[in-house]
């Protein structure tokens, strides 16, 4: 009785998933960022082209790790990082060059496209474009904590046991910075830079009894601030402005030696197999209306042109006062990594999180 | 021939299922242990994942730790769930029984995930043991009792408890009450009656029940992460980070490969010191 | 009794919840007896011996061994040892190590109760078992670890609880003259519990009866079977008939009890009113005709009905006019032994072998 039921159901629900697989060529399997598909943009656009979207969530790793595991098929358009394209298709060959002509350029920001297609550009073809762009600097309570101004305050002794950090390459790339290096220049000298991530680890490993956790959701982060069990951490400003508009006293602060300013991009996988939706959805996200809800939803800045205009007044406010003119100069855009770096920086990360 | 056929197709579901489930990606992953990267897209037979390993001091140090802890956790799990499991099996009466069984079993019906997320509430700065302890004046501020090893190992043995206690539940059952009492009639003390009736009698359910806590939490990820936090890593996070952060499938199919050796190893040394043979410890639990 | 009991029981009573499995029972035991406790499953009688063992503690009352209370003395502490009824030896030792048990929790050392072990094995007929491994024993065998396991500590008193219910009818009869010749052999005083009448009758000095929590009688196995004090004891211990009627009054010899058939007996005993008359198949002479029994008060004719054959215990099924049905035993030899159902006879019996008891609804 059991069996049988369990085996109409087998059936149902493989009639099911070949029903869906013939509407495939009405599908856009999305591998994206949270908050970055608000369900409004979604339904507008399954309303206007007739193409469902299929969202998977994610982050800069494990996009590159699902990728690279089918060789670029399962998605039909993803949005890693501006500086996390060439190394990983150079490696690993996971997505397709872009076609432009298929693109409505006017709608970016035409220094931030160029930018980005310089930065993505491997054998002459390139790979991404911009989508949304933001940094990562200090979230701070500043009344439980108002000495926190540079990421190596992290480790002093008024965050003790409070602050947090991500056990991820960012954090290795500010404190080279806030150490007074740059790893930027070493990208191109792998034993150079080993040395340099060598200091840095060590300094983390030294850093580490002030920490309170390493915190891998966003999520987590918010709720340990919100908390006071955290009161200052090296976050994204998003969040940072999210807690603002509760708590006032937490900032997002754009530190001494620079936030570090990141874009993220469209890029098609190479076994994608809806480019047509993949361009239908980059031209419809870039439109300023569009682009306006998705940055509102995000908490981030687009790359469309005209957009900003829209933004929410909330949002430009708290932009203001995290970035005077100066911190905006000093933010340090990550240009591509080379392949092999990430290996080194997981070593070092690695012996920061087993030290005791 | 005939029979020969039939046997075939009786076969042929298991086979294809060990065959292409556990063998399969075994090899497959034993052949990725051993290619080493020359260049982008380029890779050549060699050694070099294993050496690496044995070179950098981080990962032997998280092997032998995770190996450690995991033997601490087996023994703590088996240490609780012993006079649980005698309880519930000898002494319970009536309804008690399935209803204590059923205790044990409540918290398994949430995910691992959700019972970690409630050992973190409980334990955490700002989190209800904090709370209470500084309500009945143990301590004067909050303190945090999370991400240590301590609350690691504590997330560990709660995850294990039912692993062990089940098999010991049923090796105890089939011990008759009347051998318990000819132990203390004959003089014994309630040491030598646990000593040389109650445990030779559960030995087989001891070795089954640690083979399994010990596999499932030398190979847990969800809990070390959530609950170990900043300090120590747990040798399954390392194939983690080895495989999505690093990409370097090579280097974490290596170390999957060590894991799987681990455990092979410290099975057999407990099966070993214990008397117990693996075929005979699988057909009694 | 002149010395002091190995065991005495005063007033010892178990409740469970308001229901009283034993109830307010005493005896004593003297040194080297073998002491049986009878009765129907349900009795108390196990009960009655886990309190001895000190697996139970009593309600009220005390037992007391070699004028020692026990009360308050745990099992592992009492100079008492128990013969399991399903044996419980330990599967994962072999025999020595079964019978050394016991030596190891007394704390005598390996060079001592080697040889402890050697003499007992070969005294209960295992000599050169000790290595074998208790699973790999015949019945009969197990059961000898499980009685030298005790001898081998030289209890004050060993219990037994109905150690040979689960052994087959052949074995069980050779393992009764076994443990008495054993019992007798190490003079070791041994509390028997039994609902097999054979077995307490057979190997007993004396036998208590025990019915709903009370000792009924505690007598030689003779007495209890002559001269039974109550009507259980008289139903309960050996095979006999059973009557019920009325008591008309006082005779001569005995009573007179009218049965339910209306025919009017004379039987022995203090009833009134109600009552229940018992009658051994053994008591009932026969005879060709009646007239060969004017000796006896009750004398009958009938037929038989059924002839069944048993060698010595063979019995006839007799009817008759206005009697029940009647079992009467038929010695093999002599002019009866050949009849056959169908075939008249006479039978009777004397006032004597009539017990008569008052109904209590028992």
């Amino acid at each position: 009785m059991k069996r049988r039921s369990f085996m109409i159901r087998s059936v149902a629900l493989a009639a099911l998933l070949a029903a869906s697989g013939a509407q495939a060529a009405e599908k856009l399997r999305l591998l994206t960022w949270a908050d970055y598909t608000p369900k409004e943009v979604v339904d507008a656009f399954t309303k206007e082209t007739g193409i469902e979207v299929e969202i998977t969530v994610s982050n800069n790793e494990e996009m590159i790790s699902k990728l690279r595991a089918t060789q670029g098929a399962g998605f039909d358009l993803a949005q890693p990082s501006q500086d996390r394209i060439t190394g990983p298709q150079a490696e690993f060959g996971i997505y397709k060059p872009l076609d432009l002509s298929k693109l409505d350029t006017k709608l970016f920001i035409g220094s931030m496209l160029e930018a980005t297609k310089k930065n993505t550009t491997l054998e002459g073809k390139v790979y991404g474009l911009p989508h949304i762009w933001g940094t990562d600097g200090l979230v701070v309570n500043t009344k439980a904590a108002p000495g926190v101004k540079d990421y190596l305050d992290l480790c002093g002794a008024e965050v003790a046991g409070k602050a947090s950090l991500r056990a991820k390459r960012p954090t290795l790339i500010a404190f080279a910075f806030a150490m007074g290096m740059d790893p930027f220049a070493a990208y191109g000298n792998e034993k150079s830079y080993g040395e340099m991530m060598e200091k840095v680890g060590a300094k983390l490993t030294e850093c580490k009894k002030n920490l309170k956790f390493f915190w891998e959701g966003k999520d987590a982060l918010l709720a340990g601030l919100r908390a006071g069990e955290v009161t200052a951490a090296m976050a994204w400003d998003t969040g940072g402005w999210k807690l603002n508009g509760e708590t006032p006293e937490i900032k997002f602060i754009a530190p001494k030696s620079g936030a570090l300013g990141w874009v993220d991009t469209f890029a098609i996988p190479a076994k994608g197999r809806n480019d047509d939706a993949a361009y239908k959805w980059i031209n419809f996200n870039m439109r300023p209306d569009v682009a306006a809800k998705v940055a509102a939803s995000a908490g981030n800045f687009t790359a469309s042109a005209g957009a900003d205009k829209l933004a929410a007044g909330k949002l430009k406010d708290q932009f203001a006062e995290s970035f005077p003119q100066a911190a905006i100069d000093n933010i340090k855009w990550y240009p591509a990594v080379p392949a092999g770096l990430e290996a080194i920086e997981g070593k070092i990360l690695d012996k920061v999180k087993a030290a005791n | 021939m005939g029979r020969r056929l039939a046997l075939f197709l009786l076969l042929a579901p298991a086979v294809l299922w060990i065959g292409l489930l556990v063998i399969l990606p075994h090899v497959e992953i034993a052949i990725l242990s051993f290619s080493q990267r020359v260049a982008a897209r380029v890779y050549t037979f060699g050694f070099a994942n294993y050496l690496e390993f044995l070179a950098e001091p981080v990962y032997w140090r998280t092997f032998a730790r995770t190996a450690l802890l995991s033997i601490l956790v087996t023994l703590i799990t088996l240490v609780i769930s012993f006079p649980v499991a005698l309880y519930i099996a000898k002494f319970a009466r009536g309804k008690s029984k399935p209803v204590l069984f059923l205790l044990c079993l409540i918290p398994f019906w949430a995910s691992e995930l959700v019972r970690t997320l409630g050992w973190m509430m409980l334990l955490r700065e700002t989190g209800i043991l904090s709370h209470f302890l500084q309500a009945i004046g143990v301590i004067g501020r909050p303190v945090e009792f999370l991400y240590n090893d301590g609350a690691l190992v504590l997330g560990l043995v709660y995850g294990g408890m039912l692993f062990m206690i089940v098999p010991l539940t049923n090796a105890l059952e089939s011990l008759e009450t009347a051998q318990i009492e000819a132990g203390y009639d004959l003089g014994g003390s309630h040491l030598t009656v646990l000593r040389r009736i109650i445990i030779p009698h559960a030995m087989p359910g001891i070795v089954a029940g640690s083979i399994v806590v010990f596999m499932l939490t030398v190979g847990n990820f969800v809990t070390p992460v959530m609950l170990g936090g900043k300090n120590g890593l747990w040798f399954t996070e390392q194939i983690y980070s080895q495989f999505i952060t690093r990409f370097n499938w090579p280097q974490g199919s290596a170390f999957g490969f060590m894991l799987l050796l681990l455990s092979t190893v410290i099975v057999w040394i407990g099966l070993r010191l214990t008397g117990q043979g693996f075929s005979e410890t699988l057909r009694r639990s | 009794m002149s010395q002091v009991a190995d065991l005495a029981l005063l007033g010892v009573t178990k409740d469970f919840g308001g229901h009283k499995a034993v109830n307010d029972v005493s005896f004593e035991v003297a040194p080297g007896e073998f002491f049986s406790i009878l009765g129907p499953s349900g009795c108390g009688k196990t009960t009655l011996m886990r309190m001895i063992a000190g697996f139970e503690h009593p309600s009220a009352g005390d037992i007391v061994i070699r004028g020692q209370s026990m009360l308050g003395v745990p099992a592992n502490r009492r100079p008492v040892n128990m013969v399991f009824q399903s044996l419980a030896l330990f599967p994962m030792m072999t025999v020595g190590e079964n019978v050394g048990y016991g030596l190891a929790c007394a704390g005598i050392s390996k060079a001592e109760a080697g040889p402890r072990i050697t003499r007992i094995l070969d005294k209960v007929g295992l000599g050169g078992f000790a290595d074998r491994p208790v699973t790999r024993l015949s019945g009969g065998q197990r059961q000898r670890v499980a009685i030298a396991r005790c001898l081998v500590l030289e209890p004050t008193l060993v219990l037994l609880d109905e150690p040979l219910g689960a052994l087959d009818l052949k074995l069980r009869e050779h393992m009764k003259l076994e443990l008495k010749q054993l019992q007798a052999a190490f003079n070791t005083t041994f509390v028997y519990i039994t609902h097999d009448q054979s077995e307490a009758l057979v190997m007993s000095n004396r036998v208590a009866v025990m019915n709903h929590g009370r000792f009924e009688q505690v007598g030689s196995p003779r007495e209890l079977y002559h001269h039974p004090a109550t009507s259980f004891v008289a139903g309960f211990v050996g095979d006999t008939n059973i009557f019920s009627g009325e008591v008309t009054g006082a005779r001569a010899a005995g009573i007179g009890i009218r049965l339910s058939t209306d025919v009017e007996l004379a039987g022995s005993g203090s009833a009134s009113g109600q009552a229940k008359a018992y009658l051994r198949p053994e008591a009932v002479a026969l005879a060709g005709s009646v007239s060969e029994l004017s000796a006896l008060p009750n004398r009958f004719a009938g037929t038989v009905s059924t002839v069944l054959f048993d060698g010595a215990a063979s019995t006839l099924v007799i009817r008759a006019d206005k009697f029940p049905m009647l079992r009467a035993t038929l010695p093999q030899a002599g002019p009866l032994a050949g009849i056959e159902a169908g075939a008249p006879i006479a039978f009777g019996f004397t006032a004597e072998a009539l017990k008569v008891f008052s109904a209590r609804g028992v």
